[in-house]
């Protein structure tokens, strides 16, 4: 018992990596058991993460629950793992959407067995990001992510999938050849890659380093991890791979992507860039708003102009995630004071809350998919009359996408506005300007699905959501409205952190 | 006392390749039998070494010494260190699934399985020598059977032109390393081939800036160094497949390990005086490799020319002469040849199946064997440097190695590994997956279970050595700190 006690951290990474070494030795004809044997592994990391939440020490400061063991001692690198009050919401997340995503993928029927294997690696690669304390394990689950979303967008996509891959992972990869690069730098400076030891190697450095300053390599060093980042999340200009990969993914990995990929891009901003460069990102917050409002507006705008529901949803990801980066700007030009918490306290909360909603909405958007096999919003319209349970949940899951007040979005949207208002007066205006046609292009797309006359070609063709959908979509919906009413349930544990790193 | 591990490890195989030659050709399977189980107990035993070798103790171990020409100062003196020791095991790992994958051979399988028996013996006897006459006695032997082999067993379009073009090419360079190996013998005024004393030996900077680019050109050539670099893809392609394995996964070794063991540590100040020489040429390998790679349209080839590209990570390890870029270089070294190995066998299994090669006509080979593609996957991500895969563990700690030595290299350098992932995820889409094209869509054969066994054994050590890097790290840098005392801790 001690053993798995002081473990459970490793579990939850690695549970799904079993999970899927058992999937691996069982009958490929067998689907129904592949299926629920890959479901049913996949709640023991929910399961062991909620553990961890209830023994989560909020009044003790640091990471907890760590794990340190020797890995490649040649380049001093360890495996060091632990969880703080930014990293375990993160956590709950991700093995929380993993086994709705395993649920929704339920309807897959080609290759099943592979298919799970993949998604149940990518589980551990996820999780890996979000518990590394060691840069070095850090790059290696930040890249070993791309290799299963890869193949399953390559292999259980749409039409365009071979493009869309390609891009994907081609984009990510240039954008982490720098953070690579960065990251050896570092190690060299440093001698190791454990987090908290570099903090304090690398902020402390003076004089000159490869014949430059010190400050000229961080410069360069910064912008590195901020485009690696930026690429993943994604922010504008860089945000292109984004709906391509969306529109070509199969449901359950569009779930999975906005989800939690990519908050790995924001959670790579709060815990390497903001603590190991602060004067660097002091220095540039002024462009990462501008980037953010660029989100802000032109994701908004793009999502106004589409006509393809999957891509509406796409680009509202790019609209929404700039809110989580507007809240970084914030803490990087005025880290340490109280707008900066505020804000930080809304971006992390964003970072959920839009997991919550993101995955909620591409599941949807997949259901009626699955149904009608088009996506083109003019096809549909008063699909609420065939489909009123359908209809409501995705009113409901749209609202808090828009921001209705009760319901999550709001108080994370809020809370980055406030904390970024003394801050950005003027940016901050310009991106409500973005959160209008935010309204506007829900309300649309709500329209044209559920409202207006009703397109008679559907008339007995769309069957009313089924129980496993609704298995799906019910725990979103439950959390939604959880943290739209009582957000301290979460944010207890986010200030916490926050107050203590920034 | 103790066995003699590495005497056995070197001629088991010669002597199955000489019985095998006594044999009537018409026993086909005992010719395959004896073949497979002459590798194998090398494989074994190598592994017995891998595993037996004290990183704590270091230095060189299992040692076996013979007087042999003692006038001349020439003994037989095996013995391996935590750079060769991977090399040895590299070599029976190759040699043995070498030997299953070609197990389907019908032409002249006697001959076939000799030639290869007796290559194998050769490299092994080149990693385990500690005697420069003996390392360069066992590096010749392999010309020959090389040349044979591809010239009667290689694809009938290029395999004269590969052959003659790999042999020239290598003799060469052997010619030039052999020049500056006995100007290494007669300036240390010492009377021994022996390569620990020959290290003591104290060489004068004039006399190694002048004598190392003769040592190390002429092995890297070998390892396929750029401008010399163009026999490699073209002997590769032109190789019969459990060949190409050879000569690609271990083969390009024997050079960087030779040009590591003779060039950089007998002579470390003319290494230190020539490094930038190195980066550049290593650099240009890396990129120009990549960048070739992509724009094949024969399967083969662009193996072949990855082959060149991740050669030049070893050779920027080597350059780097720090403990980071030579720990990492030995690591490349194990890693690329056990990933090389796997990309020929299962291109091999492609072409037996399809009779082509060239990308466009390729397609679905998913559907018709499944696990050469899993396997082709995993050996992509380890060519892609992608974490957890083996590559990614050596190349790394080439890289900051490098960083030490020269950051702008590192910068270009990394260019490669964005190339690399454009060229093998282009290779893998075209061939495995896609439609199935018309002409195979009535089936083609699945892959045999000896074809299976040997990509699981090659694939095992790529994530296994992705996932604990130290399996090989602690032996290959526990003799790396030694050398670092040879090179005066740079």
């Amino acid at each position: 018992m001690d053993f798995i006690g002081q473990h459970l951290l490793s579990i939850i990474l690695f549970l799904p990596v079993l999970a899927a070494l058992i999937v691996f030795c069982l009958p490929a004809g067998r689907v129904k058991l592949i299926r629920w044997v890959a479901f049913l592994a996949s709640l023991i990391p929910l399961g062991v993460t909620i553990y961890l939440w209830i023994q989560f020490q909020q009044a003790e400061s640091g990471f907890q629950f760590q794990e340190q063991a020797a890995w490649f001692p040649a380049i001093s690198s360890t495996y060091h793992i632990g969880v703080d009050g930014l990293s375990l919401p993160m956590v709950l997340l991700t093995t929380l959407l993993v086994p709705l995503a395993l649920l929704a993928s339920f309807s897959i029927t080609d290759r099943v067995k592979t298919y799970m294997i993949l998604f149940l690696l990518l589980e551990t690669g996820m999780l890996g990001v979000f518990v590394s304390l060691d840069l070095l394990l850090f790059f290696v689950f930040w890249e070993i992510g791309l290799v299963p979303m890869y193949f399953l967008i390559n292999q259980w996509g749409g039409e365009n999938r071979n493009y869309a891959s390609l891009k994907f992972i081609l984009y990510t990869m240039a954008g982490s050849l720098g953070l690579l690069l960065s990251i050896q730098l570092i190690g060299v400076v440093a001698g190791t890659f454990d987090l908290p030891r570099v903090m304090e190697v690398w902020n402390n450095l003076q004089g000159t380093l490869l014949g430059l300053p010190v400050a000229t390599v961080k410069a360069v060093a910064f912008w590195a991890f901020v485009i690696a980042f930026a690429i993943k999340v994604p922010v504008w200009p860089f945000h292109t791979w984004l709906p391509d990969a969306h529109t070509e993914a199969p449901t359950p990995g569009s779930m999975i992507l906005a989800g939690v990929l990519l908050k790995l891009g924001a959670y790579g901003f709060l815990r390497l860039v903001l603590p190991l460069f602060p004067q660097e990102a002091h220095k540039y917050a002024g462009g990462l708003v501008f980037l953010a409002v660029m989100a802000i507006i032109f994701g908004a705008f793009a999502a106004f102009g589409q006509r393809d529901f999957k891509k509406l949803v796409a680009y509202s990801s790019v609209n929404h995630m700039g809110f989580v980066v507007l809240g970084i700007a914030v803490a990087a030009a005025a880290a340490g004071t109280q707008h900066a918490t505020l804000a930080l306290n809304g971006a992390v909360l964003q970072m959920f809350n839009h997991g919550l909603s993101a995955a909620g909405m591409f599941f949807l958007v997949g259901v009626l998919y699955e149904r009608a096999h088009t996506r083109n919003l003019d096809d549909f319209g008063g699909l609420f009359a065939l489909m009123p349970v359908y209809g409501g949940l995705l009113i409901f899951i749209s609202m808090a996408s828009l921001g209705l007040p009760g319901l999550n979005g709001f108080v994370s949207e809020f809370l980055v506005v406030r904390g970024a208002w003394p801050v950005f007066t003027a940016a901050t205006a310009l991106s409500m300007l973005g959160l209008l046609f935010t309204g506007a292009y829900i309300l649309i797309g709500l329209r044209k699905v559920l409202h207006g006359p009703l397109n008679t070609r559907w008339v007995d063709h769309l069957k009313e959501i089924n129980l496993r959908e609704l298995a799906v979509i019910i725990p979103l919906v439950g959390l939604i409205l959880l943290t739209g009413i009582w957000p301290a349930w979460i944010l207890g544990m986010i200030n916490q952190a926050v107050t203590l790193l920034f | 006392m103790q066995l003699p591990f590495l005497s056995i490890i070197i001629f088991s195989p010669i002597l199955a390749g000489v019985l095998i030659f006594l044999l009537p050709g018409r026993l086909t399977r005992l010719i395959k039998s004896l073949a497979l189980a002459a590798t194998g107990v090398s494989l074994a035993l190598s592994l017995v070494v891998y595993f037996g070798y004290d990183t704590t103790a270091g230095g060189y171990q299992f040692l076996e010494k013979i007087a042999w020409l003692p006038s001349l100062g020439i003994n037989y003196l095996v013995g391996v260190d935590g750079i060769s020791a991977p090399m040895v095991l590299l070599t029976g790992l190759v040699a043995s699934t070498g030997v299953m994958i070609s197990w389907g051979v019908s032409e002249r399988p006697k001959e076939f399985f000799g030639f290869l028996l007796i290559l194998a013996g050769s490299v092994f006897g080149v990693f385990a020598s500690m005697d420069l006459f003996m390392l360069f006695f066992f590096f010749e032997i392999a010309v020959f059977p090389k040349f044979l082999m591809i010239t009667i067993w290689g694809w009938p379009k290029t395999r004269v032109y590969g052959a003659m073009k790999l042999t020239l090419y290598l003799f060469i360079g052997s010619v030039i390393a052999l020049i500056g190996a006995l100007a290494i013998y007669t300036g240390s005024g010492l009377h021994t081939f022996d390569l620990n004393l020959l290290q003591t030996a104290n060489f004068s900077f004039e006399f190694q800036r002048l004598w190392f680019p003769f040592v190390f050109l002429g092995f890297a050539i070998l390892a396929g160094i750029f401008p010399f670099h163009s026999w490699a893809p073209d002997g590769h392609v032109a190789a019969p497949t459990a060949i190409s394995m050879l000569l690609a996964g271990v083969e390009m070794k024997v050079g960087a390990f030779a040009a590591l063991r003779v060039g950089i540590l007998l002579l470390p100040d003319g290494a230190k005086y020539w490094s930038w020489l190195i980066i550049i040429l290593g650099v240009i390998n890396v990129v120009y490799g990549a960048v070739i790679a992509l724009i094949q349209s024969d399967f083969k080839y662009v193996i072949g020319f990855s082959s060149v590209s991740h050669m030049g990570l070893v050779l920027l390890g080597f350059a780097s002469l720090n403990a980071n870029g030579l720990t990492g270089a030995g690591m490349q070294m194990f890693s690329h040849g056990v990933m090389t190995a796997m990309f020929f066998a299962i291109v091999g299994m492609v072409y037996d199946r399809t009779h082509t090669r060239e990308l466009s006509k390729l397609g679905g080979m998913m559907k018709i064997m499944p696990f050469a593609g899993v396997g082709f996957i995993i050996a992509g991500l380890v060519s892609m440097g992608m974490p957890g895969f083996s590559g990614f563990a050596a190349e790394f700690p080439i890289f900051m190695g490098l960083w030490q030595k020269s950051p702008v290299a590192a910068i270009v350098a990394v260019l490669g590994v964005i190339v690399t992932a454009a060229y093998i995820l282009r290779v893998v889409g075209q061939v495995f997956f896609g439609a199935v094209p018309a002409e195979f869509e009535k089936g083609l054969p699945g892959i045999s279970v000896l074809d299976k066994i040997s990509i699981a054994i090659l694939a095992v050590f790529m994530v296994g050595i992705g996932i604990f890097p130290s399996l090989l790290s602690s032996l290959v840098g526990s003799s790396v700190q030694q050398a670092l005392a040879v090179l005066g801790g740079v």
